[in-house]
């Protein structure tokens, strides 16, 4: 490893390392001189019930007041990226189930999107808003999971009960169309892996339709609850500047007036044909992104209504035999198909070389999938650029100077998942 | 629309395109493929670009990456995504870098928000970026030997 030039000082320095803010606490006790009044060195984390999973923070206090911070990361890498290259293209679409394993559709879909940029392959409406419908109830529950466990970090224990009330639903639902509550898998490249059932669509509308009625439950234990403002307002400004500098996207950057949304302004899988507003604030603290979410929270149920209003009929995948797995009743009938199914299943397909880049707008942020190709059945590089990763370099700038018990609401408000940000 | 490939094909078919006219004297090589328009630049003026290409209007930095081309030579490209929230558009950067000099100047002093990223980048690949502030590792342990997601680090057995 090449030898690293030491930064002058760790204070002045954007997102250092644990090992500067440890050098910088020991200079800071030597230079006092006085046993009682020195700065302090806390670890929290990677086992700590606020840090949202594995997330090890190393905090400088002086009292109560952070002095620097440092994040530690890392303890949850699996070596996704790797995995992806020894897999064929349709094998990866499990494993972007467990990058962000809060949102596995919105994983799926960016994967998806991904590789049929690279096979230039259209995708038949009713599949689109499937996947429409099914990636605003992701965020619906993302964020449902977000609200109930950020509101415990607080202290405010009822509405996490409350709020996995409806996830519960939620996850009902998933279970229903792929057979799995978490990791669904249920996008395939070309479509989506099978028809819902029949009763799926009057489960949704029976959900949605009761949906606002929770959010205004949830806002009434909340909105008003002198608690939740004292912890909330003016605390962890970010400014729409920093927020840019250090790559925040989604409902954290939306919070801080910045006016951007990749389902409005860069639609991907027919989202411009849905109408929804985008819930933006200027005020850049913790209510302010807690706003946002909760408003948020409405847009979904909206655009999920729409789409399931408009669904078309047809076909869920595109016509492409030798990317799809045919029918299973084909598969057993014609043999055409069945040897489509056996080389699809033993030796892939084929993606023309090329390189694409695909953003997909996550309850987190920007979620993008750079996939390049050589031409082979194997991608030959896949790699996931995350909201979670590029946010947490400004926890830095949104704690500094502030308390300590701070810390735990800015956590809870940017909506970390560990799981995307070590992959 | 057909992928064009080359610098003056590229300049003939996008002569309105911001991040063509801001990086003309600078781009060594260019393609337009499937809608994305990919620009390559040496290696020593990276920072030059990222500076023109900020000042065009390519405000926010979304992603440094990296492909390793092995056992192909020039082995490295280095790979940034590069978004306009005015323009709504988004230009892909690359640097291409041979194996025995895998070092480049960071960006750090253009978007903070390459911090990460290059850490990633020299962490998982090697690569070396110079000026950046805290090139330490940052998924691997920090005594891990070798850089996994180099092409010749193995999936799995011993390495």
């Amino acid at each position: 490893m090449a030898p690293v030039a030491t930064p002058p000082n760790a204070t002045d320095m954007l997102n250092p390392g644990v090992e500067d803010v440890l050098a910088e606490a020991l200079k800071h006790g030597k230079d006092s001189g006085n046993a009682s009044d020195h700065t302090m060195v806390l670890n929290m984390g990677p086992q700590h019930p606020s840090t949202h999973g594995v997330l090890r923070l190393v905090l400088e206090i002086d009292g109560e007041s952070v002095v620097s911070l440092a994040p530690d990361i890392g303890y949850l890498h699996t070596g996704i990226e790797k995995t992806c290259e020894a897999k064929f293209y349709q094998q990866v679409v499990p494993l972007t189930d467990r990058i962000d394993y809060l949102c596995p559709m919105t994983n799926n879909l960016a994967y998806c999107l991904a590789v049929e940029k690279l096979l230039e392959l259209e995708i038949p409406e009713r599949a689109q808003y499937l996947r429409v419908l099914l990636n605003e109830l992701t965020r619906i529950q993302s964020h449902l999971v977000w609200l109930g466990t950020h509101a415990m970090d607080i202290g405010a224990l009822t509405v996490f009960l409350y709020c996995f009330r409806e996830r519960e639903a939620l996850l009902r639902l998933f279970e229903a169309i792929a057979g799995q509550r978490m990791m669904t898998s249920y996008f395939r490249i070309g479509g989506v892996s099978m028809e819902p059932p029949i009763d799926f669509y009057d489960n949704v509308r029976t959900f949605l339709a009761d949906m606002p009625s929770k959010i205004d439950e949830y806002e009434g234990l909340l909105t008003g609850n002198p608690i939740w403002i004292g912890r909330l307002k003016g605390v962890g400004y970010l400014s729409p500047e920093d927020g840019i500098a250090l790559g925040v996207t989604g409902p954290p950057l939306r919070a801080s007036g910045v006016d951007w949304d990749l389902r409005r302004d860069m639609p991907y899988s027919g989202y411009e044909k849905f109408s929804f507003k985008v819930p933006v604030s200027k005020d850049g603290d913790v209510w302010a992104r807690y706003a946002v979410r909760m408003e948020e929270m409405r847009e979904s149920v909206k655009i999920a209504k729409q789409a399931l209003d408009g669904l078309p009929s047809g076909r869920i995948v595109a016509d492409a035999p030798k990317i799809i797995l045919p029918d299973r009743e084909q598969m057993k009938t014609q043999m055409e198909s069945l040897i489509h199914h056996f080389k699809i299943v033993t030796e892939g397909f084929g993606v023309p070389a090329g390189e694409v880049y695909q953003a997909v707008e996550s309850p987190r942020g920007e979620m993008g999938y750079y996939v390049v190709s050589d031409g082979t059945a194997k991608p030959y590089r896949v790699h996931m650029r995350n909201p979670s990763y590029a946010t947490l370099q400004a926890l830095e700038t949104m704690c500094k100077g502030k308390l300590l018990a701070d810390v735990v609401a800015v956590i809870g408000s940017i909506d970390i998942v560990l799981g995307e940000i070590d992959r | 629309m057909p992928a064009i490939y080359g610098t003056e094909a590229v300049y003939e078919a996008l002569p309105e395109n911001k991040a063509v006219v801001a990086l003309k004297g600078l781009a060594t090589d260019a393609k337009f493929d499937r809608a994305e328009l990919t620009l390559t630049v040496p290696g020593e003026s990276i920072i030059a670009a990222a500076e023109a290409i900020k000042s065009a209007g390519y405000n926010f930095l979304e992603d440094v990456t990296a492909v390793d081309w092995y056992p192909s030579e020039p082995r490295f490209q280095i790979t940034y995504h590069i978004l306009s929230h005015s323009l709504k558009e988004r230009i892909r950067l690359a640097v291409r870098l041979e194996s025995s000099s895998a070092s480049l100047d960071s960006i750090v002093s253009v978007w903070p928000s390459a911090n990460f990223y290059e850490r990633e980048v020299f962490d998982l690949f090697g690569v070396h970026f110079g000026g950046h502030p805290n090139l330490r590792r940052i998924m691997m342990p920090e005594d891990w030997e070798g850089n996994p997601l180099r092409k010749d680090y193995p999936v799995e057995g011993y390495r």
